[in-house]
C-alpha cells in the first residue's frame, strides 16, 4: 500500500496528514517550536509510530514557510496553493479561502477545482495569527480564553497598522482601567479588519472558506461573518487544510 | 517548486559589476576632458546632450547602502530608488555623480521633484519642468522646457547647438533605439532564447559603456549570437516554463530578488513594459519633422511611465505585449511608497485579469533583502497557478 504524506510546516504549528489511495489515515498536529529541520523528524518520528513511515512506500510533500526543511520531502509546494487544494476538497466546491496563519494571512481564489489567483499580507504581522497571540499574551491569557473574553466584550477601538504600535494601544487601555472583555473584542476586532481588508483587494468568488487555526473560534468566525458581509464557512479539519493539500498533490502526481 | 540556476554567458557582468567596471573609463574619460551630465530619468531627451558633446551617465540609484544616511533629511517613507539617489550623493558614493559636471533631473513624480531641491545643496542641479498630461498646452510647454534645457547646455558649456547637431544626435539615439529593440524583442522567440535577468541586466549596464556608437555594437553582436545559439537549440530547450510580462517600477534594484528568482523558480521573463525595457524604445524622435523640438518634445511627452495622467497607453502597449510575446502571466514591481504605479496597478491588474484573462502578480517592495523569503513564496505561488 502506498501513503501519502502532506506536511505544513507553519510558523506557529506543523500539521501532517497522511492519505491512502481513497481516504485520510492519520493526522497530527505539533508546535513547530524554534528548529523546523527537528519538528520535521519529530513528525517523520510520529508517521513511523503511527506505522506510515517514511520511506519508498510513502510519498511526502511538504509546505508551509518550513517546507525546505523537511529533507525527506519528495518535493515543496506552496502553502497558498496547498490551502486551496485542500479548502476546496473539504468543502467540495470552488470557493474563496481565507487563511489566517501564524506569520501571515492569504486569500485564495478556487476556480475550477485550482487555486487560481490570491493576495498576500504585506509584511506585518497585523491581521494575523501572531497579533492575537501577543495581544493575548499581553492581557495574561490564551487564545481560546481571549475569544470568550471577546464574546462577553464590546469592542474598544485598536486603530495602529502595527502590531507594535497596537500593542502599546492595548497598554494605554489596560492603563486606562478599560475591562479586559472590551480590550479582548477589540484586539479580536482588529485583526477581522485587516483580513476583512485584504479581502476587499481581492475579487471574492463563492462561498468563503476560513482555514487554519483559528477556524476553531466561532466568536472570530462570526465576527469574520459581519465584516464582510458574508457567510464565512469553516470545517472541523480547516487547520490541515494545507497538509491535506499537499496530500492530495502527492496522491494526484502518484496517479498522474 | 525546484530551485535551478538560470544559465548566463561566461562574460556575463552583473549590473553592480557594469557599474564598477565603467569608473575607470569614466575617469580616464574626465581625464581627457570629457563633458559629462547625470542623469536619473529617461524623461531627459540626451539628443541634447549628445548635441552639446557631452555623455550622459545614469546615476546610482539601485541599492540599499546609502539610504540610511539619505533618511537624515528624507522621509523613511518615500521610494527606495529616490533615497538611493540621493543618498548616493550625500555620502558621496556614486563615482558618476562626482564626475557629473552637473545633474539633471525633471519633475516626474512628487517625491523626485523635491528631493531634486535637496540634492541642489550637493550639486548644480537643473530641473526640466515635465507637464503630465499629453494635450497641446502640455506639448507647447514641454518643447520650451527642452529648448531651456538647450540653452542649460550651451551656456554651461560656452557653446552654441545648432539644429544639425541636434538632428545627428536624434540619428544616433534612433539607432540605438532600434538596436535596443531588436534586443528586447528576442523576448518574443518561443521558447525564450535568454534569461530576462540578462536581457535587462544588460540593457541597464550598457549605460555604463558611454561611447554610444560601441554600445550599439555590443548590443547588435550579443543580438545576433543570441539568436543563431536559438536557431541551433530551440528544439532542445524547455517549452513548459510559463512565459512573463514584467511591469511597472524601475528594477534594476530588485532584480535579484525578484526576476532572478522568479526565473530560478521555473518561468521566463520575456518582456519588459519598464524604463529598461520597451517603452522607451518603440517610439523613435520624427526625424523628418522640421521642428527638432517639437520632434523631441513629442517623443519624450508620449513615454507612458505612470507620473502620466491618464495614460491609457500604458494599457495598450501592456495588451500588444501580452499577444505578441505570448505571455502568459504578469509581474508588476512597485517600489514602496511610489504613488503613481501604486494607484495605476488597479487599471493594470484589471485589463490584465479580465480583459486579457491573465494572471496578475503585484509585489510591492524596496531594495532590503527582509522580504525575500515572503517574495519567493508569493513566486512560486504565482508561477502555481499558471504552471503548463
Amino acid at each position: 500500500m502506498t501513503y501519502f504524506a502532506g506536511i505544513d510546516i507553519g510558523s506557529t504549528a506543523s500539521k501532517v496528514v497522511v492519505l491512502d489511495g481513497s481516504d485520510m489515515v492519520d493526522h497530527f498536529v505539533l508546535p513547530t517550536g524554534w528548529s523546523s529541520k527537528e519538528t520535521a523528524g519529530e513528525i517523520a518520528r510520529r508517521l513511523e509510530a503511527g506505522g506510515h513511515p517514511v520511506g519508498a512506500d510513502m510519498k511526502v510533500i511538504a509546505t508551509g514557510y518550513g517546507r525546505v526543511a523537511v529533507d525527506y520531502a519528495a518535493k515543496t509546494v506552496t502553502e497558498i496553493t496547498c490551502h486551496g487544494r485542500g479548502g476546496r476538497y473539504l468543502l467540495g466546491r470552488d470557493c474563496t479561502i481565507v487563511d489566517i496563519g501564524g506569520q501571515d494571512t492569504k486569500v485564495i481564489t478556487v476556480e475550477n477545482g485550482m487555486p487560481t489567483s490570491f493576495l498576500m499580507n504585506d509584511k506585518c504581522s497585523a491581521g494575523t495569527g501572531k497579533f492575537l497571540e501577543i495581544m493575548a499574551n499581553r492581557l495574561g491569557v490564551d487564545l481560546p480564553e481571549l475569544f470568550t473574553l471577546a464574546a462577553a466584550g464590546t469592542p474598544l477601538a485598536i486603530s495602529s497598522m502595527c502590531t507594535v504600535f497596537a500593542e502599546s494601544e492595548v497598554i494605554s487601555h489596560i492603563g486606562a482601567g478599560e475591562k479586559r472583555e472590551d480590550i479582548a473584542a477589540g484586539v479580536v476586532d482588529s485583526v477581522v479588519s485587516k483580513v476583512a481588508g485584504l479581502c476587499a483587494r481581492h475579487t471574492m468568488k463563492g462561498d468563503v472558506l476560513l482555514t487554519g487555526g483559528l477556524c476553531d473560534s466561532a466568536y472570530l468566525v462570526d465576527r469574520l461573518s459581519q465584516k464582510l458581509k458574508l457567510p464565512v464557512l469553516t470545517h472541523p479539519l480547516g487547520r490541515y487544510a494545507g497538509a491535506l493539500g499537499a496530500a492530495l498533490i502527492a496522491r494526484g502526481k502518484a496517479a498522474g | 517548486m525546484e530551485q535551478t540556476n538560470i544559465k548566463l554567458p561566461a562574460d556575463f557582468e552583473t549590473y553592480g559589476e557594469a557599474r564598477k567596471a565603467g569608473f575607470l573609463r569614466m575617469k580616464q574619460l574626465k581625464d581627457q576632458g570629457a563633458r559629462v551630465v547625470g542623469m536619473f530619468c529617461s524623461f531627459v531627451p540626451t539628443e541634447l546632450v549628445y548635441a552639446a558633446g557631452a555623455l550622459p551617465v545614469g546615476l546610482c540609484a539601485f541599492t540599499e547602502e546609502p539610504i540610511p544616511a539619505a533618511e537624515a533629511n528624507l522621509p523613511r517613507n518615500l521610494c527606495p530608488l529616490i533615497k538611493a539617489s540621493y543618498g548616493f550623493a550625500l555620502t558621496d558614493t556614486c563615482p558618476y555623480f562626482y564626475f557629473s559636471d552637473f545633474v539633471v533631473g525633471e519633475t516626474t513624480c512628487d517625491g523626485k521633484k523635491k528631493m531634486f531641491e535637496l540634492l541642489g545643496e550637493i550639486k548644480d542641479t537643473y530641473v526640466m519642468q515635465l507637464p503630465h498630461s499629453r494635450d497641446q498646452a502640455a506639448l507647447s510647454f514641454w518643447r520650451d522646457q527642452i529648448i531651456a534645457f538647450k540653452e542649460k547646455l550651451e551656456a554651461f558649456y560656452g557653446i552654441t547647438i545648432t539644429e544639425d547637431d541636434i538632428r545627428r544626435a536624434i540619428r544616433r539615439k534612433n539607432r540605438e533605439r532600434d538596436v535596443m529593440l531588436r534586443y528586447l524583442e528576442l523576448g518574443k522567440l518561443n521558447p525564450a532564447p535568454m534569461s530576462g535577468y540578462e536581457m535587462g541586466t544588460r540593457v541597464d549596464a550598457g549605460s555604463f559603456s558611454f561611447d554610444l556608437d560601441q554600445r550599439c555594437d555590443v548590443i547588435e553582436a550579443r543580438t545576433a549570437e543570441v539568436l543563431e545559439q536559438w536557431k541551433a537549440n530551440k528544439n532542445s530547450l524547455p517549452t513548459d516554463r510559463p512565459r512573463l510580462l514584467v511591469t511597472g517600477c524601475p528594477n534594476a534594484g530588485v532584480r535579484e530578488k525578484i526576476i532572478k528568482a522568479v526565473e530560478e523558480l521555473g518561468a521566463d521573463v520575456v518582456a519588459f513594459d519598464t524604463c529598461n525595457g520597451i517603452r522607451e524604445k518603440v517610439e523613435k524622435v520624427d526625424e523628418s519633422d522640421p521642428d527638432v523640438y517639437h520632434a523631441l518634445a513629442v517623443k519624450y511627452l508620449n513615454i507612458n511611465c505612470s507620473v502620466m495622467s491618464p495614460n491609457e497607453s500604458r494599457r495598450e502597449y501592456i495588451g500588444e505585449m501580452i499577444d505578441s510575446y505570448a505571455v502568459d502571466g504578469v509581474i508588476e514591481i512597485v517600489l514602496q511608497s511610489c504613488h503613481t504605479y501604486d494607484v495605476e496597478a488597479f487599471f493594470i491588474k484589471r485589463f490584465v485579469t479580465q480583459e486579457k484573462g491573465l494572471p496578475y502578480l503585484n509585489i510591492e517592495t524596496d531594495y532590503s533583502q527582509a522580504d525575500k523569503g515572503q517574495i519567493n513564496t508569493r513566486l512560486a505561488a504565482f508561477l502555481e497557478t499558471i504552471e503548463k
